[in-house]
């Protein structure tokens, strides 16, 4: 499964660890959010980056006090119908400020790239080659968003603010 | 009217190139069946069971002549000739081509229109009082608020993928004629004591298999927050509305599983994180939007031209103007409805021709501008009085004057088993049958304003719940079978209907129906007593035995 980080398909540093597979010396290791609740200090005090899959079920609330010293939150699309892990995004970035990697996961597809650069992810394991081929094509389809949030884009309510602004000094 | 401008026409725009992508996609057979089915609900496509139906909605039932001139073109150019209006401001096309739709979406968006989340599991178009901005002692208009909304619910990164569908309602009137009680979020403007505009908050309506009439969870939330407010309900939802069972997600099942005080609490905490954010609307964001609402230059009118002092001598004329004529807020004008409700006609459709007519119509006599009700009628929002008679006479041509606008025959009703994958039972032509029945002016007139809703199945797109008769078809070994309700309303005092007996077959519908009729006009005290309000004085029984004791 491709990964897209930084707007192109890149290689994934970190390995996925099974909950019962022994811990590496080094290297970066992607957990589940059992083991690593389970075993922080251990696994924090390792060398290599830890990043962890937090399910969409269970509250972001209990990870908060754990965000400065991870690498990555993988976060999950058990399908992409179910929406909840776009909340448990823009929570951790625009309420707690969550600065490391933010990882979409399971079924990522083309067309939610948009929604997930917007509430804060940027990096995608993408389910199929082809869309995360057209990546960069795809997050290119909108130049207009309603909706202020974290990414900083500007919406369309101050667009309009603005151009009246400059329009007004104009005349 | 409100106009788009560069940035509403621009997203629009690559709404449609994103659509003709997917569907691109979808025909080379790169995307699957289920993988696409959710794009195409997301703009408004459903397979039905003969064709795809396209539902276009329109956002607080607005619409400029040129806009239902467009409509008409869909119906013409892709589809078999006809539209038909649903109860909540959409308008479905039953005969798409897929290989067509984006083309006939482009069509669309060059005046303004689109079918963005009017199906699948996100916020559906925002609807309103189809008398906005015309009706008498209105706080003030809510569309302001409904294009607020609109524009806030578009595309929403967030709730794009919610546990299922959610609607919401504004009302600026006492009279709600919206329906907010019904939405998964109702908003009624008021003022406060400050005479500042704000809203009281109503959540968790909703109809289908286990109806609730909605609660109010804050009595006020002021204007310029109510974006962080609605997110707020929102945020809760999609993390604790219920996924696991489609029958038990939408947020009426989340309100009633934690109680309104455990749900307010909840959304008052997570209101508490945002309503300081940038989602805080400034008055100048508020008159920018207002200031793209265009109002009519009114004349000066008399109250009483002499055009309809003369008109009133044709008792036809009387009989259209006094069910369908309402006060509008400006002297010497008035709110005309257009029933879509013709005798033996299915509801709420409408011809290319009467769409195109009825546009010129709207140029010629109210402003260019044309409302869609959730009663699945039209209005024309400001007829001068004096142009009454003549309007009155080109609308009884097009077929578009019949005098039954809240009486028996003016019956909301679903597509039914005639159209729809998801009904068990038909519903059109039950319609049909009852403004057979009903059709002596002078009988429907007699039994005075009484709403019959019809569903085909239990989703309740007819608001069977809510109709004074509620008629929902069920199938049962084989059968259709219609249970019958009385004692519904969807206004500000909505409640639900009680059965008044076992279900009955699709040929004794009608028959049960006069039998419910006679007993009522048995029953009311005098002749200004409603059905509705004799149904709340004597409850379901004596209603139930003179109907049923003869069968």
């Amino acid at each position: 499964m491709p990964l897209v980080k930084g707007g192109k398909i890149a290689d994934d540093t970190f390995t996925r660890l099974a909950d019962d597979a022994p811990l590496p010396a080094s290297g970066d290791i992607l957990l589940s959010a059992d083991r690593f609740v389970k075993d922080t200090d251990a696994l924090l005090a390792r060398a290599g980056k830890v990043g962890v899959i937090w399910p969409n079920s269970r509250d972001i609330d209990e990870l908060v006090p754990h965000l400065v010293r991870l690498a990555a939150v993988a976060l999950v699309f058990p399908t992409f119908r179910d929406g909840r892990a776009y909340s448990q995004a823009r929570l951790l970035r625009e309420r707690y400020a969550y600065r490391g990697e933010l990882r979409a996961t399971g079924q990522v597809l083309r067309d939610q790239f948009v929604f997930m650069l917007r509430a804060g992810f940027d990096s995608f394991e993408v389910k199929k080659q082809a869309d995360a081929e057209a990546f960069a094509q795809t997050v290119k389809r909108y130049s207009v968003f309603y909706q202020p949030t974290g990414d900083g884009r500007v919406t369309a309510l101050h667009r309009r603010m603005q151009l009246r602004h400059s329009e007004g000094v104009g005349t | 009217m409100y106009a788009y401008d560069e940035i509403d026409r621009t997203l629009v725009n690559e709404r449609v190139s994103e659509f003709r992508d997917q569907v691109k996609r979808r025909l080379s057979g790169e995307l699957t069946e289920d993988e696409f089915k959710i794009l195409r609900l997301q703009n408004g496509v459903y397979l039905q069971l003969h064709a795809y139906m396209f539902r276009v909605a329109i956002p607080y039932g607005t619409l400029s002549s040129d806009q239902l001139r467009r409509l008409a073109h869909i119906a013409r150019r892709y589809d078999r000739g006809y539209g038909h209006f649903t109860t909540r401001q959409n308008i479905q096309f039953n005969w798409i081509k897929l290989a067509e739709l984006p083309d006939a979406l482009a069509d669309l968006a060059e005046v303004g229109i689109h079918a963005m989340q009017t199906s699948g599991n996100n916020m559906r178009n925002v609807t309103s009082d189809q008398w906005a901005g015309v009706a008498p002692g209105e706080i003030e208009d809510p569309r302001i608020w409904s294009e607020l909304l609109r524009q806030h619910t578009t595309l929403h990164p967030e709730f794009s993928f919610l546990p299922r569908k959610f609607k919401i309602a504004i009302t600026a009137s006492d009279h709600d004629r919206a329906a907010i009680k019904i939405h998964d979020i109702g908003l009624r403007l008021v003022k406060n004591e400050k005479g500042e505009t704000g809203f009281e908050v109503l959540v968790g309506g909703g109809l289908g298999r286990t109806p609730f009439i909605a609660k109010t969870i804050k009595h006020f939330v002021h204007g310029r927050d109510i974006l962080s407010y609605v997110e707020a309900i929102l945020r809760v939802y999609n993390q604790y509305g219920r996924r696991d069972n489609i029958y038990k997600a939408r947020i009426k099942i989340l309100v009633h599983e934690l109680g309104i005080e455990k749900f307010s609490r909840e959304v008052e905490e997570e209101w508490q994180h945002i309503r300081n954010s940038s989602l805080q609307i400034d008055d100048a964001v508020i008159e920018d939007i207002r200031s793209r609402f265009s109002y009519p230059a009114y004349e000066k009118l008399p109250h009483m031209p002499d055009e309809l002092r003369q008109a009133a001598a044709d008792p036809a004329f009387e009989a259209w103007r006094k069910n369908s004529v309402a006060p509008h807020k400006v002297q010497g004008y008035s709110i005309v409805t257009i029933s879509l409700k013709p005798v033996g006609g299915p509801p709420g459709d409408a011809t290319a021709e009467q769409m195109d007519a009825l546009a010129d119509l709207a140029d010629k006599y109210s402003f260019g501008e044309i409302r869609v009700g959730h009663e699945q009628n039209l209005a024309l929002p400001h007829v001068a009085k004096r142009d009454l008679p003549a309007l009155w006479r080109a609308l009884d041509k097009l077929g578009l004057a019949t005098p039954n606008v809240n009486l028996i025959s003016d019956i909301i009703a679903c597509p039914g088993l005639d159209y729809c994958s998801l009904a068990n039972a038909r519903s059109i032509p039950i319609a049909q049958e009852l403004t057979r029945r009903f059709a002596n002016h002078e009988l429907a007139n007699l039994i005075g304003r009484l709403h019959i809703n019809i569903s085909g199945c239990i989703n309740a797109c007819g608001h069977h719940h809510v109709g004074h008769i509620g008629i929902l078809g069920v199938e049962k070994n084989g059968e259709e079978v219609y249970q019958i309700t009385i004692g519904g309303r969807a206004d500000e005092n909505a409640a639900l209907g009680n059965l008044i007996g076992p279900g009955v077959k699709f040929e004794e519908v009608a028959d049960v129906i006069e039998d419910v009729v006679e007993a009522y006009l048995a029953l009311r005290e005098r002749p200004e007593e409603l059905f509705i309000d004799t149904v709340k004085r004597l409850g379901v029984e004596p209603f139930k035995e003179r109907v049923y004791a003869t069968r």
